[in-house]
């Protein structure tokens, strides 16, 4: 499946790490949320980036005390219609402030790229050669959006007041 | 009327080239149909018995008269010369190929009109009261706010995806006209003591198999506050409603699993981290919004005029339809005038383009320029002159959608059922066909009054058969259609679900069924002016279950 960052098909810099394997040394690593959740403090003081695979069924919240940590989250999306990571995403990014890469994976389609890259995914395994290809076109297919998301576009609702008069309230709001 | 500006435009031709790009994906065989369904039906297409459907919005009802003259011409160029409009103020077209779907949303979008949030698990469509904006007892026009929210959830990244659709309501008068709670949620503009106009917020409501009424999960909300407080409550559906039985995926199955109490806290602890970020809503936006409604430069005028007056004297036809069809209007001089799409031996809420492109002329005439879509299927011209209702009527008239039969016995809400879908188990518009012919004289539907049928041809509802006065629902029974009738539904704001009455009875005993409930009514009713719904109220369904089955 090919990776798509910054853009762009790319090699995958992460190694994904079974349960019941050791843990490669000065390799960038995925490990499950099982795993995760079981060594997370060996795991933290290990050399080499670490990320996580996060079910889409369990709470993010539970990984607050661990972002610092986390070079990657892999957020699931075991068919293209659940579309829980997506509340995932913009609560990680968001709400708990990861700055770390926010991969999506599972059953991507270029028909979801500009939802992902808006609720913060900046990382995307992608399920077609042919739309991982087509990536960035695709992701540029909308000039507009309404609302704001956790990519920092400022939402339309925003923007027709400034492209109007000065306002005088210069909030941050919608 | 809201007037698009660049921004939206934009976004809806957008939203048309990627819709062609998938469309050319899924012909050549690129997208099988599995992928292409979820995109289709983000666009409002369907796929039914024997074709596509597609579904238009039509944002909380309103639809300029060019709108309309496109509606027409999409349902003679792609179509069969008709369009169907909905309970949920949307139109459909039955009878769409898929090549030339681009092109038909095209042409929609040449005057800002779109299929999106008309399908799919995201938010659908926002409807309101059809008489927004005129309501003589509205405390302002709801659509403003239901625009700003429309705004917000099209095309969001986080909620295009969730377990089930969620349709949103809002409503700014005390007679509820949008079934407000029979939605997933439910906003009901009001004045508090302190006398500011917020929300009370209601959640949970639904018909099909599990049907539910919204609840209050928040007495006051803030006008500044809507849009966090939806995203909120979006946010904990999207991530707990339930996945894994698409018929227990709906917000009101989470709200009742969970309990409102526990569904209202985790709304709250959402809420409280995002409700002073960016979605705090700056009065400015609601003003600018505010201000593309074009309203009509109403004339001075005084309410009964002397033309009126002396026109229902000399005319009994147009003096009943006067009394059933038009309503008064918050502005002097002024009514609201419904145009009934329910005639005798029609299909509910059908209009041919010959019909459409006449209404829209009517209503640059006598309208402003402006119509409306109710929920119950029927249409309105919202700003007409009184004095003009003589010629306007003879124009309606004359292409027949002045039957005086609004929210009488014949003014069926109904779903296609099974001639055209392919979820019915049985035939909802030959029901109502032959409900409407047994009550086609007008002295017995007057008599028996404000009476509302609603028809499924399923469990779904889509005809919202738990709140018709009667509710007529099919079912299927070893492969034959039948149908089980409930009594003292209703959607107003004291909304209740009907009771059962007993045993389901085959196709051709519905018709019979319906005038024997209407008999019993007029026996059991202890004054001509006790409505049959109050009267189901009164006696229960025990005396018309008797007589129904009496010879059953």
């Amino acid at each position: 499946m090919p990776l798509v960052e910054n853009g762009q098909i790319v090699e995958d810099r992460y190694v994904r790490v079974a349960d019941d394997a050791p843990i490669p040394d000065r390799v960038p690593v995925i490990v499950s949320a099982k795993r995760f959740l079981a060594e997370a403090d060996a795991l933290i003081r290990r050399d080499g980036s670490l990320g996580v695979a996060w079910p889409n069924d369990r709470r993010v919240a539970e990984l607050e005390p661990w972002l610092g940590h986390l070079a990657l989250i892999a957020l699931n999306f075991p068919k293209f219609r659940d579309g829980r990571a997506y509340s995932q995403a913009r609560l990680l990014r968001e709400t708990l402030g990861f700055r770390g890469t926010l991969r999506a994976t599972g059953d991507i389609l270029r028909d979801q790229f500009h939802f992902l890259v808006r609720a913060g995914f900046d990382s995307f395994e992608v399920k077609k050669p042919a739309d991982a290809r087509v990536f960035a076109e695709v992701v540029g297919r909308y000039s507009v959006y309404y609302q704001p998301g956790a990519d920092g576009r400022t939402s339309a609702l925003r923007r027709r007041l400034q492209s109007r008069a000065k306002m005088p309230n210069t909030r941050e709001t919608v | 009327m809201y007037v698009y500006d660049a921004f939206d435009r934009t976004l809806v031709t957008e939203r048309v080239a990627e819709f062609r790009d998938q469309v050319v994906r899924r012909l050549s065989g690129e997208l099988t149909e599995e992928e292409f369904k979820p995109l289709r039906l983000m666009n409002g297409v369907y796929l039914q018995l024997h074709a596509y459907m597609l579904r238009i919005a039509i944002p909380y009802g309103t639809l300029s008269s060019e709108q309309m003259r496109m509606l027409a011409h999409v349902a003679r160029r792609y179509d069969r010369g008709y369009g169907h409009f909905t309970t949920r103020q949307n139109i459909q077209f039955h009878w769409i190929k898929l090549a030339e779907l681009p092109d038909a949303m095209a042409d929609l979008a040449s005057v800002g009109m779109h299929g999106m949030q008309t399908s799919g698990n995201c938010v659908r469509n926002i409807t309101t009261d059809q008489w927004a904006g005129v309501a003589p007892d509205e405390i302002e026009d709801p659509r403003v706010l239901a625009e700003v929210i429309r705004q917000h959830v099209t095309l969001h990244p986080e909620f295009t995806f969730m377990p089930r659709k969620f349709k949103i309501a809002v409503g700014a008068s005390s007679h509820d006209r949008a079934a407000l709670r029979v939605h997933d949620l439910a906003l009901q503009l009001f004045r508090n003591d302190a006398g500011e106009i917020g929300f009370e917020v209601m959640v949970g409501g639904g018909l099909g198999r599990t049907p539910f009424l919204a609840k209050t999960i928040k007495p006051f909300l803030h006008k500044r506050d809507i849009l966090s407080y939806v995203e909120a409550i979006l946010r904990t559906y999207n991530q707990f409603g339930r996945r894994d039985n698409i018929y227990k995926a709906r917000i009101k199955i989470l709200v009742h699993e969970l309990g409102v109490e526990a569904f209202a806290k985790e709304v709250e602890a959402e809420w409280q981290g995002i409700k002073d970020g960016a979605l705090a809503l700056d009065p400015a936006v609601v003003a600018e919004i505010a201000g593309r409604f074009r309203y009509p430069g109403y004339q001075r005028l005084d309410d009964s005029s002397p033309e009126l007056a002396a026109a229902r004297k000399s005319d009994r036809k147009f003096d009943a339809w006067v009394g059933n069809s038009v309503a008064n209007h918050k502005v002097p001089g002024y009514a609201i005038v419904t145009l009934s799409l329910k005639p005798e031996g029609g299909t509910p809420g059908d209009a041919t383009a010959v019909q459409m492109d006449a209404i829209a002329d009517l209503a640059d005439r006598y309208s402003f320029g402006e119509i409306r879509v109710g929920h119950e299927q029927n249409l309105v011209l919202p700003h007409v002159a009184q004095r003009d209702l003589p010629a306007l009527w003879r124009e309606l008239d004359a292409i027949g959608v002045a039957t005086p039969n609004v929210n009488l016995v014949s003014d069926i809400i109904s779903c296609p059922g099974l001639d055209y879908c392919s979820l019915a188990n049985a035939r909802s518009i030959p029901i109502a066909q032959e409900i409407t012919r047994r009550f086609r004289n007008g002295d017995l539907a007057r008599d028996l009054g404000q009476l509302h049928i609603n028809i499924s041809g399923c469990i779904n509802a889509c005809g919202h058969h738990h709140v018709g006065h009667i509710g007529i629902l099919g079912v299927e029974k070893n492969g034959e259609e039948f149908y089980q009738i409930t009594l003292g539904g209703k959607a107003d704001e004291n909304a209740t679900l009907g009771t059962l009455i007993g045993p389901a009875v085959p196709y051709a005993q519905v018709a019979d069924v319906v005038e024997d409930i209407a008999a019993a009514y007029l026996e059991l009713r202890q004054r001509p002016d006790e409505l049959f719904i109050d009267t189901v109220k009164r006696t229960g369904v025990e005396p018309f279950r008797e007589r129904v089955y009496a010879t059953r």
